[in-house]
Parts: C-alpha cells; structure tokens; sequence
C-alpha cells in the first residue's frame, strides 16, 4: 500500500506588538496566526523479501507459490472455509486471484519439481511488520496445498532469515478421489478447478494421498505420489 | 504460530512470588485432521513427577481404557488421586474434524506441568497425547502441535469391534456408523511395539462391503499432527 503522507506543520507566527493608531497609549497585542505548510513527503522506504520455497516431496509438482504480503487478519486458516481464491490454488494452482489479496505480493515463475528450489522476491514500500502468507497446490492431488499463514515479519531484520518447513494441507473444496479425471497435475492431467464443493467444507491437515499401489484402486496415483510431512522448506530472508 | 505477548516481567516476578505456581490458563484444542473425531478429551494440570503416558513404557490401564473406548474415567480418578487440575470433556461429546474446543483452568500448588489426552476415532487404540508440556510463567499465548499414539495395547485390526480393554475392533460410535464400512477381514495382529509409540496411522481400503478394513482409505488416514493446543497463560 502506497504510503501516503498528509502532514502538516502547524507552525506559529508570533506577530510583533503593534500600536493601535486610534488609542495613544501603549496597547499591544500578540496574535497566533496558524499556517499550514505541507510537510515533505519522504522518499518512500523499500522493504524487501527473497522466499526461497524448495519442494521436499518425490513426487508432488508444487504450484507457482503466491506470496502475499498483508496487514492482519488471515488468508486461509485451519479450520475455516476455504476462500474462492485459495480453491483456485489448491485446485489447479491457479494464484491470480490469491495474489490480488493483501497489500503486496508476488507469484513463482513456475511449478517447482521435486527438489527443486525456487525464490521469489516480494517489496513493500516502509511497513516492516507486514505478516507473509503464501499458498502453493501439490499438483498430483485434488486438492492438498503447502505454505504459512500469516507469519509476522516485524522481527525480521535486514540480513536475518527465518527458516521453517511446513506440512500439506486439504483445502476441503474437492472429494480426495485421486481419479485422473480430478487430478489436473501431470500424473493425470484432469480437471482443474470447479466451482462446486463436494468434501468437508473447511480447511484441515490433509491425510496423505492413497494411491493404486496402497489400496485405491480408482486412483491415477502411485507409490511415486506419496508424501509426508513436512512437504516443502521456506526460507525468508529480508533483503533491504 | 506460536504467538509471546510478554508482559511485564517484573510484575509478573513478583505475582509469581506471591502465588507460588498458581497459573490462570485457557486450554484450546483443535482437531487439525481431514476426517478423524477426537472423543472427550482430559486436559490435566499436574506435578512433574506424575506423568499419564510415557512413548516407549506400556500404557497403564488407564490410559488402555481411554485409547480402546474413549473412557475418561479412569484418566480422572489418577487426576483426582494425585491433586491435579482437571479440565474434563470440555467438547461435551466428540470433536469433529476442524473443530475447537477451550475451557480455562486455575492450577494449584506444584501443578506446574499440562498433559492432554484422548482418544482418537475411528481406530483401535490411538490418541492424541501431549505429556508433562512446562506451563510457562509468563503470560501469552503458546502454541504446541500434538501427535497420534497408538496405545500398544490393541491389534490395529481396523474392523468394528468394542471399547473395553481388551475387546478386539474400533468403538464405532453414533457419528461414525455410516462412514464405517464392514465386513472387513482385518488387517493386522498385534503390535510389534507393545509400548506407546507414534501411531503408524490406518490403512483402510476402498471397499465399505468387504476388504481388509472398515475404514475408507480417502476418509480415515492421517498424517501427524492431528490436533492443536493452544494455551494462554493470564
């Protein structure tokens, strides 16, 4: 958010004792006459992130990762529904939506194959107590998604990084069927997004892909495609 | 995340030395998991060297009746006998997957340390378990992910069965019963590790008629952690 200055300076203007022509004595007044005088507005202060999100799983493509910069409250939560913006993400790892969300934010350049690193870089002009949320689908699911929910950055300082790993999640929009025509990753290459919602409603850890080769005899996964927690690595580190 | 809102610490210091341990607390627990209830659950406020499960001694009995069939009972008659503070069922029933439950406790004396406990469902003998966790003296609010045990105690045979110690098969109760298949031929014998250990998790298969499971391998499986506890300490 563009930090806008609105300052003004009050600034006091004592007049000079002056005589008053119609009486002859010494009478004197003073006068407080405010002026405003626009501040200057200070050359805004870029704070910056590199976000280096590298994909722990063996064989879970992760989505380009949206990282959103915002001021409070929370993106997506354990819990609680899913947005239509976080569906897009956990669907088909679709993140244009989600990153209109917040105050700042920037998208991966492509999905991050298993082992993969990618880092991505976020500014922000002169709040260095932003909180970081970032969101990113396991391709080869239904719609399992990785990534931290509003991680203050206000002790963050210029230099320092803070490194976590973090577990997968079930957005709770789409029935784990694992069938080809649900799974839009290269495993299947099915269906992406839709807008209808057929599992539990709310966002919670998620099980764990089954696949053919463990009991699901319908599903397009295989051994290849399971994964455990935690399945990616973040890395944030306050660049300026 | 975990979230420090310090406060004065020499305040705090000195409250704290008035008050001998005595803590103002509110116990939140979440059930982080996709599809798996979480039966009435004992938050216990207790001594530290009292201790309701230890990973890798045997369950004791008790905990045996909690992790088999949910019973609280004889969880809450240690509680009673060693001068814990208890908060008992504060869900009033099962939590179901997503949800919270809290419920504030006032500890006493040397009850310095918190252990949860309950079991989780549908399973035979699996329960989330945070043992002997330091209450912190300062205030703010603190934030610990919990695993599923398996109790050691039962086969994890994944077919209906009952809740006493020592009844083979999962407790199906009320909730569950049709999102619990049958008819299952079962699908393991005794634990290798009798002891308490980190749960392996469910198999399940995709047969509610037949199979070797009851359970629905895209419903009831899991992955560690399965529950949140939040604890704000005033």
């Amino acid at each position: 958010m563009q930090y806008l200055a609105k300052h003004y300076k009050k600034a006091l203007v004592l007049t000079l004792p002056f005589l008053l022509a119609a009486c002859g004595d010494d009478d004197t007044r003073e006068v407080i006459v405010e002026v405003e005088v626009p501040a200057e507005i200070p050359d805004p202060v870029p704070v910056s992130y590199d976000v280096t999100v590298t994909n722990l799983t063996n064989g879970q493509p992760v989505s380009p990762p949206a990282v959103v910069l915002h001021s409070e409250g929370t993106l997506w939560e354990v819990g609680a529904v899913a947005s239509v913006e976080l569906e897009r993400i956990a669907e088909v790892g679709d993140s244009a939506e989600f990153l209109m969300l917040g105050d700042a934010s920037a998208g991966g350049t492509g999905p991050i194959t298993p082992g993969d690193s990618q880092t991505i870089s976020v500014s922000i002009n002169d709040i260095t107590d932003a909180n970081l949320t970032i969101a990113a689908m396991l391709g080869n699911t239904n719609d399992a998604f990785t990534g931290i929910n509003s991680y203050s950055l206000a002790n963050l300082e210029v230099g320092a990084t803070y490194t976590t790993t973090r577990p997968a999640y079930d957005a709770g929009t789409e029935a784990n069927t694992e069938s080809a025509a649900t799974v839009p990753g290269p495993a299947a290459n099915g269906e992406g997004f839709s807008p209808s919602r057929d599992d539990t409603g709310f966002i919670s850890m998620h099980p764990g892909v089954v696949s053919a080769d463990d009991g699901l005899s319908s599903s397009a996964l295989t051994v290849e495609h399971k994964f455990d927690n935690p399945v990616i690595r973040i890395q944030i580190t306050r660049t300026e | 995340m975990k979230r420090l809102n310090k406060i004065s610490a020499a305040a705090l210091l000195a409250f704290a030395s008035q008050q001998s341990f005595a803590a103002d607390i509110t116990v939140e627990i979440q059930n982080l998991s996709h599809g798996i209830y979480i039966t009435p659950i004992a938050a216990v406020a207790h001594t530290t060297d009292a201790s309701l499960f230890e990973v890798g001694e045997a369950a004791s009995t008790e905990i045996q009746m909690l992790a088999e069939g949910g019973n609280l009972d004889g969880i809450t008659t240690i509680g009673t006998s060693i001068g814990a503070d208890m908060i008992v069922n504060p869900a009033g029933g099962l939590l179901a997957p997503g949800m919270t439950t809290s419920a504030d406790l006032m500890t006493t004396g040397d009850n310095t340390v918190l252990s949860v406990v309950a079991m989780i469902v549908p399973s035979n003998d699996a329960f989330i378990g945070l043992d002997n966790w330091e209450i912190p003296a300062d205030a703010g609010t603190y934030t610990v992910y919990v695993n599923a045990y398996d109790a050691g105690t039962e086969a994890n045979d994944e077919i209906r069965g009952g809740g006493e110690p020592g009844t083979p098969g999962m407790p199906v109760p009320p909730p569950l019963e049709d999102m619990v298949g049958t008819g299952g031929s079962g699908v393991a014998g005794a634990d290798t590790n009798a002891a308490v250990h980190i749960h392996r998790g469910t198999i399940g298969d995709d047969s509610l008629t037949d199979g070797a499971s009851d359970l629905n391998n895209t419903v009831h499986r899991w992955l560690n952690p399965v529950a949140k506890v939040t604890v704000t300490v005033r």
